[in-house]
Order: C-alpha cells, then sequence, then structure tokens
C-alpha cells in the first residue's frame, strides 16, 4: 500500500525561528531556511504530529487528511 | 489531523508577544486542547491570571477572561468562582507571581479546596522585568539581582501545594507538549482545587544568563531531569538524584469543596432567620 504523505504548512507570519520543530522532528524532515521553519525531505514524515504539538508559536501545522 | 487552535484564539491576536522558544506558548497550546477536549462553553469558562509573560496568556484566548494585578489572581478568581460556581475557572501565571507576590493568595486558595484549576508557568525567574530571582530560582543560579549566584533554595511548588492543601497536584514540563492537556483535563475535572505546574523556558532572561547555549539545550534540559512518577516507583534515591517526577503527584477525592461548603452556610444563615 502507499503511504500518504501530510501535508506541512508553516505559517511564516507566526514563525519565530526557535529552532524547536526542526531540532525534535524524529525523521529529520524539517530544516531552518534563513529565518523560518521549512520543509527538507516530506518523504520521510511518519506524522507523529511533534512539531505541531511543540511549537509554540502555532507557526506549524500537519494536516493528514 | 492538525488541531484547531483558532477556535479558541481571539481573532487577529496571533503572532503572540512571547519570545522565540518561549515555552508559554507550548502551554497555552495545552490548555486549549484540554479546553477543545472537555468541549467546555466559552461564556461558562473564564481563564484569570496576574501580571507577567505567563500572565498575558489570558489576552489571547477567546472565553471569559481576566487579566488582573500581580499576585491576585486567586483572589479574583474566587470571586467569580463564588459568584457563579457552575463556571470552569482556570487560573494560569508564573512563579513569580504565584509564589512570590501571590505566595499568600495560593496557598490560601489551596487550603479552602476551591473548585478551580491553577496553572503554573515555572520558568525559574521573573521573565516579563528582565530577569530577576523568583523564589523558584534554583540556588547557585543567577539572575539580574543575584549575578554571583542564587544563595536561597528555591520553593517546589507541588510540595507547596499539597502541604498548603490542593487536592489535585502535577506537574509537567513545556517538552513534553503532548501530556500538558491530558495533566490540564484531570485537573478541570477534579472537583477542588487543583494545581498544574509546567516546567517551562526562558531562553531571554533565564537561559542566557545561565549558559543555555539556546532554546534547544534548555528542552534537552527539561527532558532529561523529568522522571514520570510510574518509573521513579523503580528507581532507587541515588538514580533520582536532581531529577524531577511528573504526572499526577496527589489526589484527594474525599476533602469538602469551598463552594459546597459555602453553599451550605447559607443556608444555615437563611434557616436561622
Ligand atoms: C505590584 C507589582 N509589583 C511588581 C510588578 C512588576 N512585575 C511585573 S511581572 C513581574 C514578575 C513576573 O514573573 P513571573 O510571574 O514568573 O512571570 P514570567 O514573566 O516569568 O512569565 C513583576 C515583578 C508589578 N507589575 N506589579
Ligand atoms: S509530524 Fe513528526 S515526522 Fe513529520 S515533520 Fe512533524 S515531527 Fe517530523
Ligand atoms: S517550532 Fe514553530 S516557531 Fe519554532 S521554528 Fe518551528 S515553526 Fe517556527
Ligand atoms: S522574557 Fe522569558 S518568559 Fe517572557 S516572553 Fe521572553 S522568554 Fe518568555
Ligand atoms: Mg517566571
Amino acid at each position: 500500500m502507499e503511504k500518504t504523505l501530510p501535508k506541512i504548512e508553516i505559517i511564516e507570519k507566526y514563525c519565530k525561528g526557535c529552532h524547536i520543530c526542526v531540532e525534535f522532528c524524529p525523521k529529520d524532515v524539517l530544516e531552518m531556511k534563513g529565518f523560518y521553519a521549512s520543509v527538507k525531505n516530506l518523504e520521510a514524515c511518519i506524522k507523529c504530529m511533534q512539531c505541531e504539538l511543540r511549537c509554540p508559536d502555532f507557526a506549524i501545522k500537519v494536516i493528514t487528511e | 489531523m492538525a488541531f484547531d487552535y483558532d477556535k479558541w484564539i481571539r481573532p487577529g491576536k496571533l503572532p503572540h508577544i512571547w519570545c522565540p522558544g518561549c515555552g508559554h506558548g507550548i502551554v497555552m497550546k495545552g490548555l486549549i486542547r484540554a479546553m477543545e477536549t472537555l468541549q467546555l462553553k466559552k461564556e461558562e469558562t473564564a481563564v484569570v491570571s496576574g501580571i507577567g509573560c505567563a500572565s498575558r496568556l489570558p489576552g489571547y484566548i477567546d472565553c471569559c477572561t481576566l487579566h488582573t494585578a500581580h499576585g491576585r489572581a486567586a483572589a479574583f478568581a474566587t470571586g467569580v468562582k463564588m459568584a457563579r460556581p457552575e463556571m470552569n475557572v482556570i487560573l494560569v501565571g508564573g512563579d513569580g507571581d504565584g509564589t512570590a507576590i501571590g505566595g499568600n493568595h495560593f496557598i490560601h486558595a489551596c487550603r479552602r479546596n476551591i473548585d478551580m484549576t491553577y496553572i503554573i508557568m515555572n520558568n525559574y525567574i521573573y521573565g516579563m522585568t528582565g530577569g530577576q530571582f523568583s523564589p523558584c530560582t534554583p540556588t547557585g543560579h543567577k539572575a539580574s539581582t543575584t549575578p554571583y549566584g542564587n544563595p536561597d533554595p528555591g520553593f517546589d511548588i507541588a510540595k507547596l501545594a499539597i502541604g498548603a492543601g490542593a487536592t489535585f497536584v502535577a506537574r509537567g514540563t513545556a517538552f513534553h507538549a503532548n501530556q500538558i492537556d491530558k495533566l490540564i483535563v484531570e485537573a478541570i475535572q477534579h472537583k477542588g482545587f487543583s494545581v498544574v505546574e509546567i516546567l517551562d523556558d526562558c531562553p531571554t532572561t533565564y537561559g542566557r544568563r545561565n549558559k543555555f547555549k539556546s532554546v534547544i539545550e534548555m528542552m534537552n534540559r527539561l527532558k532529561e531531569v523529568a522522571v514520570p512518577v510510574k518509573a521513579a516507583e523503580k528507581m532507587t534515591a541515588e538514580q533520582l538524584q536532581g531529577k524531577v517526577l511528573t504526572g499526577v503527584l496527589y489526589k484527594d477525592e474525599t476533602k469538602p469543596e469551598y463552594t459546597v461548603e459555602y453553599a451550605k452556610v447559607i443556608e444555615r444563615a437563611k434557616a436561622s432567620k
């Protein structure tokens, strides 16, 4: 069965560039690009939601379905 | 599915004022998830705070809110609860607000066992005013007012709450984000005074001064020191050195609740006329 990928939305207007989502993603999906968080490797995402849960700024959403 | 926080945020209020990596935002999200889990009604829910960075939280939440005087959240919240006992009353604030200037209000709310939930964001410092030490700053740590290291021992907020008579006491951390809402849900469901301490981070006024290189280092520290109560049962005193217990630390469902007792006082007074 093919794996369905989530959509990861980063709201730059809210992102304060704290690195939390990037550092604690277990699959190294995210990276910092300039000031903001950005998606580097969506394929690896396991939809664990850790990034969305920990972002202090409501700036990252993992949309699964 | 991504969680819809927007329902509980006042329109146009984001981005919030907290610094990059400040854990207060993580706690606010946990509170919102808890309110949604419990399907609280906005008009029946009051979030009350004192003063401080943590105390800015009610400004963002779309329900009944009260931003009061420094350390006085418990007093104002008690007024709300006594006037409208059917309301869910949630207090939020920092370690400075709650254990320094507001310490007295805190212990007496615990003693009364009034049915409210108090979420204390403990970042070990007065963040808002530039990093003065608080009663929770650990011994030896630096603050703007203790540049050579704090000589005082810090308060253990959870023990203080238990000692003063709170009937539900829990502790979590800003790192363990998915536990925050679960603890708050249990606390709100508890009939009596419930305290949820969240070990938090203030990278701006505490982290830098105490040689934390980044927010990530502060988060890793929270990850390292936290030990769930269940896991601690199997650990030796030596292994528990320097650790902090997390989870539900205390629960007593037998103690009378204040608004119920006060209603009886009203009945007695009416009957005696
Ligand atoms: C009566 C009074 N005294 C002092 C202050 C200054 N003051 C504002 S916030 C604060 C401390 C806040 O610390 P804390 O509650 O830990 O919140 P944090 O900013 O760390 O989140 C102080 C001393 C005030 N606003 N009012
Ligand atoms: S959902 Fe999990 S795996 Fe996917 S980006 Fe977020 S933290 Fe990484
Ligand atoms: S955790 Fe949030 S604020 Fe921090 S870098 Fe990631 S998206 Fe931006
Ligand atoms: S000063 Fe500290 S407590 Fe206040 S918003 Fe900044 S990081 Fe948070
Ligand atoms: Mg503080």
